[in-house]
């Protein structure tokens, strides 16, 4: 067991000049095979192989990542934790992630940064307004806290929104889910991971998965750049390159992987202590403990795996934001950048069986895989245990596309998909 | 901002067209004999692929009109433009994983 991080851990440390503190995972080469090899070391892919490992005793888990921890779409995402979805299916398994969010620090001895400062999403016309409602009331049925605030509360909960009557983008309402925030996502991916390796889970950074060895339906080795790795179970946490190595594995997924932006300002002092979003105008705005705001814009059109997208879309969520908080036209922005995230025709994930026998595939996440997380590896983890799914992931099965039970949240998924 | 050469007006901006997903993607010929597993292949299920990918635009603040694109999905770069019925056009292929 790795050292516990505490205050007495820190003083003990800074007496040595912060020079002995031990690595936070070991890096091991890969054994020749395992009971369930994980591709992709993301928040996903690693919060799957900690509760494997801790809710199922399966410790003899690889997690494999093509870069290294967290480098994808777990670094690139703009930090916004909710439950506040729509259908009965969706609010069951973000809200699951929501609780596990919670005690997620305590529990993997390791400081998320989790702050429930809670998430406003702006109606600005008689539609949106209509249809936030429905969504509150919705929520409040499923037990997730949400409440319906009109102008003159939006203006109270975050001061520095512009409500006068001739903008461009008039704010009529908001609904605001007080138990949702921001976390510090890089240490999501470094939490689970040290947590995970803890327990027993190998994690091998910088190793490409380039094939799947499959035999009489049943997937028997991974073909990676570190050579082949036999494994009982494969589980892909990869995220825009889901239908990539679905198609490596020989079937296909209902899958569009665009760019996602998003952007941060030169830090500033406190200015703004919720989290912003509007659906109709792309636009969401939190800021982070440095100081920076982070920014999200919208999605690509275009189908795109370069990690980068068009500068319309930053300009024009930059426009939106500028109209809603005028105060911030006079800030630069220091960095922009792009992740690739697989979106579903629903808007909703797929965590599933496949047709190919120990082969699980957790993907489709679109927009909204951050605030997923440790729901979506705790699911994950038990239909790989099992080899059935999870109560609360039924519904997120594969073989909805053919059914036609479709979960549409569009609509609480926040970026156009 | 992606330079698109619309076959019929020449290289414009991006933002003057609307993307529609992927080309070639054949009506069946049968739909009442099809099974729900055909109907879903052809409704949702897509390549999705990363390199080459055919797929098509629209022009829509310029002529209108629609063509087809042979685009790599990595590095963005548009191979070649061709009209609607026609074949697509040879490109080298690309190789990522």
């Amino acid at each position: 067991m790795t050292a516990r991080y505490s205050i007495f851990s820190l003083v003990r440390n800074a007496l040595s000049y912060h020079e002995n503190w031990p690595e936070a995972w070991r890096s091991p080469e890969p054994k020749p095979s395992y009971d369930v090899v994980i591709v992709g070391g993301g928040g996903h892919g690693l919060a799957t192989a900690y509760y494997l490992a801790k809710e199922h005793k399966i410790t003899n888990v690889a997690v494999i990542e093509r870069g290294w921890l967290g480098g994808g779409n777990t670094g690139r995402n703009t930090t916004i934790v909710r439950s506040n979805y729509l259908w009965d299916e969706s609010a069951a398994l973000y809200e699951h992630a929501l609780k596990l969010w919670e005690t997620m620090s305590q529990e993997l001895n390791y400081n998320v940064m989790f702050s429930q400062r809670g998430v406003l999403n702006l109606a600005h016309n008689q539609h949106d307004l209509r249809e936030l409602s429905r969504r509150v009331n919705a929520n409040r049925l499923n037990d997730i806290d949400s409440e319906l605030l009109d102008a003159r509360q939006v203006k109270e909960f975050c001061p520095i929104i512009d409500l006068r009557t001739n903008g461009r983008y008039p704010v009529l309402g908001a609904s605001l889910q007080r138990r949702g925030g921001t976390a510090r996502h890089d240490a999501v991916a470094w939490g689970y991971a040290r947590a995970a390796d803890a327990l027993g889970v190998d994690i091998i950074q910088e190793c490409p998965v380039t094939g799947f060895r499959i035999s009489n339906g049943r997937v028997q080795a991974v073909e990676t750049a570190k050579g082949t790795i036999e494994a009982k179970k494969v589980a892909l946490c990869v995220a825009g390159h889901t239908s990539v190595l679905a198609e490596l594995a020989g079937f296909r997924l209902p899958v569009h992987s665009v760019p996602l932006q998003a952007l941060v300002s030169e830090p500033v002092k406190p200015i703004l202590d919720c989290v912003v979003m509007s659906n109709a105008i792309h636009a969401y705005v939190s800021q982070s403990d440095k100081g920076e705001l982070v920014i999200g814009a919208g999605t690509d059109k275009f189908i795109g795996y370069g990690q980068r997208g068009s500068l319309p879309v930053t300009e024009e969520t930059l426009a939106a934001v500028c109209e809603l908080f005028p105060m911030f036209r006079r800030l630069r922005m220091m960095r922009q950048w792009g992740g690739t995230v697989d979106t579903c025709p629903d808007a909703s994930p797929i965590v599933s069986k496949t047709p190919v026998d120990g082969l699980y595939v957790n993907g489709g996440w679109g927009t909204g895989g951050f605030k997923s997380t440790p729901g979506a590896g705790w699911v994950f983890a038990h239909t790989i245990a099992e080899d059935r799914p999870h109560p609360l992931n039924e519904a997120f099965d594969m073989n909805r596309f053919v059914s036609g039970y479709l979960i549409d949240e569009h609509g609480a998924a926040a970026v156009a998909h | 901002m992606l330079l698109i050469p619309c076959p019929y007006c020449g290289e414009r901006d991006e933002t003057e067209f609307s993307y529609g997903g992927e080309a070639h993607i054949a009506r069946p010929k049968e739909p009442e004999k099809l099974s729900d597993a055909e109907w879903a292949d052809y409704v949702f299920m897509r390549p999705n692929s990363k390199g080459i990918l055919l797929e098509r635009w629209v022009h829509t603040h310029g002529c209108r009109r629609w063509f087809n694109a042979a685009r790599d999905t990595v590095t963005y770069k548009i191979h070649a433009v061709y009209k609607m019925g026609e074949k697509p056009p040879r490109v080298p292929k690309t190789d990522y994983v």
